[in-house]
């Protein structure tokens, strides 16, 4: 069973940790999820889960996932973006989870944009 | 929307746009009925305001003139035979409430309530949120403002604690769900 209890041993190791991480913010990557209406309704939760869970697996302690609201293409969502610094905003268009995993492993890590998932190749 | 929680995420997407510093979120199942409870502290809104809400052309947002949510929950509530009701104030915060009949054929399933929780609570750890499930068989329950105290600084959104509530709430509904 869980408990609070769990959440101290989460708060030592995380204070542990913390001196190893360096704060290197120029390098950080956005992950931004759009989470309006349209966008839950069309499978946004489980996708924001897909890259949360990447994220943590990987210990991509650099990658910010955020969310956001409606990004004004309705039909397209799940729309997630990724700002890496240096590169231009890329949109992703009609995510899954499974497609959110790739993008973290090929763009994410990689720096590949994942070209088919995009909303270029979309539209 | 396929499941109830995604009702209940996007109405507190409300709340947090509504600035709210705290979000309660009180599920109740008695005798067939399902009740489900949104509250914040947030901005409210005017009584003529109000009046419009549940029509879906009326919204604040700018980048689409439909507002969706709200009009989505009343007709999900009212489609099973339950009723849906809002109240809110300037300054007072807003109620959201809706009733369920789980025995309707119409009836939404509850869905992934630990995922909606834990990306309300992702996407705006600032907040505190307070989830309550019961049911006649248990209860799950979830305080942000407890989790806090325990982790003594270290941020909710950080991806261990994420997944302790995620976790913890699916435990804690298992333990009661059929
Ligand atoms: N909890 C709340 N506090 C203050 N205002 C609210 C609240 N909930 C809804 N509103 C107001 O009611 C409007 C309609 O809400 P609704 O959820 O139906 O649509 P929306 O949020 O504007 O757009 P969508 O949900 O389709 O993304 C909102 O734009 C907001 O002005
Ligand atoms: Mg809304």
């Amino acid at each position: 069973m869980k408990s609070i209890e769990d959440l101290k041993k989460i708060r030592e190791e995380t204070l542990k940790n913390i001196n190893l991480r360096k704060e290197d913010n120029d390098h950080a990557v956005r992950v931004v999820v759009g989470m309006a209406t349209c966008g839950i309704a069309a499978g946004a939760r489980p996708v924001l889960a897909a890259c949360l869970e990447e994220v943590r697996v990987r210990n991509l302690a650099d990658v910010a996932v955020t969310q956001t609201g409606c990004i004004g293409v309705c039909r397209l969502e799940p729309i997630v973006e990724v700002f890496t610094p240096g590169q231009e905003k890329v949109t992703y268009v009609k995510m899954t989870p499974e497609k959110a995993r790739r993008v973290i492993a090929e763009h994410v890590v990689n720096r590949q944009v994942v070209s088919e998932y995009t909303i270029g190749a979309a539209e | 929307m396929k499941e109830l929680s995604l009702h209940i995420l996007d109405i507190a997407m409300n709340s947090v746009k509504a600035g709210a510093s705290l979000i309660e979120i009180t599920l109740t199942e008695a005798g067939g009925v399902l009740t489900v409870t949104v509250r914040d502290d947030g901005a409210g809104m005017t009584p003529e305001f109000l009046a419009t809400v549940t029509d879906p052309f009326t919204t604040t947002r700018t980048t689409r003139k439909v507002g969706l949510g709200i009009p989505l929950l009343k007709l999900a509530a009212e489609q099973t035979g339950g009723t849906f009701a809002i109240e809110s104030a300037p300054g007072a915060g807003t109620t959201v409430t809706t009733a369920f009949h789980t025995g309707h054929m119409d009836n939404p399933p509850l869905g992934d309530i630990a995922g909606s929780v834990m990306s309300l609570i992702q996407g705006s750890p600032d907040i505190d949120v307070v989830y309550t499930h019961s049911a006649p068989a248990g209860e799950a329950s979830l305080d942000t403002r407890v989790l806090r105290e325990a982790l003594g600084g270290i941020p909710l959104e950080s991806p261990d604690v994420l997944l302790w509530i995620q976790q913890t709430i699916e435990e804690e509904e298992r333990s009661f769900q059929p």
